[in-house]
């Protein structure tokens, strides 16, 4: 916890620091936002041609989006600078880190930290304000609970997933464009339903890199719809016990990446 | 906290080496062993300006680094303010300070002002005792006009300032810097070391420092200890230091004319350049300057202190097998 009161503190200066320049914070904070934007467009333009897309309707659809939007955009404005750790490493950043009371995590996590990383949130945000009314779906006090608590186990996993891939940096520092084709990929992935995209993706997006937890096995349940791969009920509440165990991993993986640094200084 | 009496650094038998891994042809790996460090044993008592020095890939920053919490030793035992670096780094990072004279420790676009900002946050630092010393070290150091400007537009001996101050807002009580003087002009390598040797006599800040710079060893360190081939060849005062490995000074003769190489007892000509000479001295420079003065039409003297890497390149090559104690074990004597 102490952790997460260095990560505010922090986050509280670079705030500062940003703020003081506000025309160009507001700039670069509208074009994020409109960058995000963009993708919504594409959804609704699609469905300007087909009014269902494999089985799910505009309303479905911008759900999954919103809920996809939000996991991503949480984890990115909240980890997503530790995509940077190749270079803190090539530059030397990272000795300095190394010789400050705070863990290095934070420190890569909260870096610049801006509030135009929340680009990516707010578009998803109204989204979903958007698409909750529309859906056709019994509302049940589960399903309702469901909503925020997949939002928070998708920015656990997608956090995760960030963590993981920025460690490989610590053996690979080219490592970069690979994870960033499984943050960023997936997160254009998740924004439509995955049975779209067949039956081999979605085993490989449900077994090896878990984003089917993100927002499609969750949207199943609360949506009410079966699953194109037969898997059993409970697969649908298993993102909590998928978030713990990526998140228990991601912390072991980052920790062995910095026990070698200390050993190899590279 | 660790007692008064209790050294600040406290090194037995450390080491470091690195295994590079090279992929040659194919699949095919070699590793090949670097020996940074070997058996490294020192103490320094709070308080002390220690200069830590040898020629480049000695290991200097090496050490610093296994110091300071950044690199795990791979032999020996460290003990720094009497904790464990690598193993409880953020304790440590609270009471020491760190400077790398080749790179800055501050953000490379913000304003020094809030790089300070940042650091207050990062060390819990309440806010009234951080204006405070701000306030003291932009002072000294001359800071206040360049408070607002990023980091990246300072020169270097600007930067150099503010990467001291960074290194000093928390207070620590010791402070570990890499070649603090590298590239910096007279005026403000002077400014660097009054203002270290300021900060040693009025807070007792205990410094260890690397340079290859024999002002700041004259200027700083009442002790010296000098690192070849990751082993510690000589600890003492520089005074033992240049009578390990005498080291001749030199006088600089400019004659009105150019003349034939001087003839004096006690020197011998090393080196002429039209009316300038250099003279080796093997005794009494006074004796040498009355024969020169007497025999020629001067134009100007000077004479010339060996420099520190003249002596340190002495000692090393007196010393060729680096695996040798000899010298060491001799030699190496702790300061009290
Ligand atoms: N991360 C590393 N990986 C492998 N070898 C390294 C690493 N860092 C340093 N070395 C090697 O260790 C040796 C000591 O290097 P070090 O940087 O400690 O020297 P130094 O005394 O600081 O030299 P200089 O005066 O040039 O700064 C050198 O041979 C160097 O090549
Ligand atoms: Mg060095």
């Amino acid at each position: 916890m102490a952790e997460a009161g260095a990560y505010l503190r922090l986050a509280a200066a670079w705030f500062r620091s940003a703020a003081q320049y506000p025309l160009s914070l507001a700039l670069l904070t509208l074009s994020q936002v409109g960058a995000a934007m963009s993708s919504v467009l594409a959804i609704v333009f699609v469905f300007g041609h087909a009014r269902v897309l494999s089985g799910f309707d505009l309303g479905d659809v911008l759900f999954l989006y919103a809920l996809s939007g939000l996991a991503f955009g949480l984890a990115d404005f909240a980890f997503g600078s530790v995509e940077q750790l190749g270079t803190h490493i090539r530059t030397g950043t990272l000795d300095t880190m190394l010789v400050r009371p705070v863990s290095v995590l934070v420190q890569i996590a909260v870096d610049r930290f801006s509030p135009r990383r929340l680009g990516k949130v707010v578009p998803a945000a109204i989204t979903l304000c958007y698409a909750l009314p529309r859906l056709d779906t019994d509302w049940t006090p589960a399903r309702i609970a469901m909503v925020p608590a997949t939002v928070l186990c998708g920015a656990a996993i997608c956090t995760a997933i960030w963590i993981l891939g920025a460690s490989l940096q610590f053996y690979v520092t080219e490592a970069r464009e690979a994870a960033n084709s499984v943050t960023y990929g997936g997160s254009a992935l998740t924004e439509y339903p995955l049975s779209i995209y067949g039956q081999d993706v979605m085993r490989v997006v449900t077994f090896v890199v878990p984003l089917a937890f993100v927002n499609w096995q969750p949207a199943l349940f609360i949506l009410d719809r079966p699953d194109p791969l037969g898997l059993p009920e409970w697969v649908r509440f298993a993102a909590p016990a998928v978030a713990v165990a990526l998140l228990a991993c991601a912390a072991l993986v980052w920790r062995t990446g910095m026990r070698r640094y200390a050993s190899t200084g590279s | 906290m660790t007692a008064p009496s209790a050294p600040v650094i406290d090194a037995e038998g450390v080491g470091k080496e690195f295994v590079l891994r090279r992929r040659t042809r194919g699949l095919r790996r070699a590793a090949t062993r670097v020996p940074a460090v070997s058996e490294v044993s020192f103490t320094v008592r709070p308080g002390e300006t220690v200069g830590y020095l040898g020629p480049n890939g000695a290991g200097k920053s090496t050490t610093l680094k296994m110091l300071v919490g950044i690199l795990t030793p791979t032999a020996g035992r460290l003990r720094v303010a009497g904790l464990e670096p690598a193993r409880q780094r953020t304790e440590l990072a609270y009471r020491i300070g760190v400077v790398f004279g080749q790179r800055t420790t501050l953000w490379w676009d913000l304003p020094l002002r809030d790089s300070f900002a940042l650091l207050r946050r990062m060390y819990r630092v309440p806010a009234a005792e951080h204006r405070a010393r701000l306030e003291e070290l932009v002072e000294l150091l001359e800071l206040a006009p360049f408070l607002a400007t990023p980091v990246r537009q300072l020169s270097l001996g600007q930067r150099m300032r503010g990467d001291l101050t960074a290194a000093l807002l928390h207070d620590p009580s010791l402070l570990v810097l890499d070649e603090p003087t590298i590239g910096l002009d007279v005026v403000s390598k002077a400014a660097v070391r009054d203002f270290l040797r300021r900060m040693n006599a009025e807070r007792g800040t205990t410094i260890l420092l690397t340079t290859h710079d024999l002002g700041d060893v004259e200027r700083l360190c009442r002790r010296v200890m000098v690192i070849d081939h990751g082993r510690v060849a000589f600890d003492g005062d520089l005074a033992g230091l240049r009578a390990l490995a005498p080291v001749p000074r030199t006088l600089v003769v400019d004659l009105a004319a150019p003349a034939p190489p001087i003839d004096v007892p006690g020197a011998r000509v090393i080196r002429t350049d039209g009316p300038r000479q250099w003279l080796e001295l093997a005794g009494n420079p006074a004796a040498v300057i009355a024969r020169v003065s007497h025999d020629h039409e001067i134009a100007d003297l000077t004479l010339r202190e060996p420099d520190i890497e003249d002596v340190v390149t002495r000692l090393y090559r007196e010393r060729p097998d680096p695996s040798a104690p000899a010298i060491a074990g001799d030699v190496r004597h702790n300061v009290e």
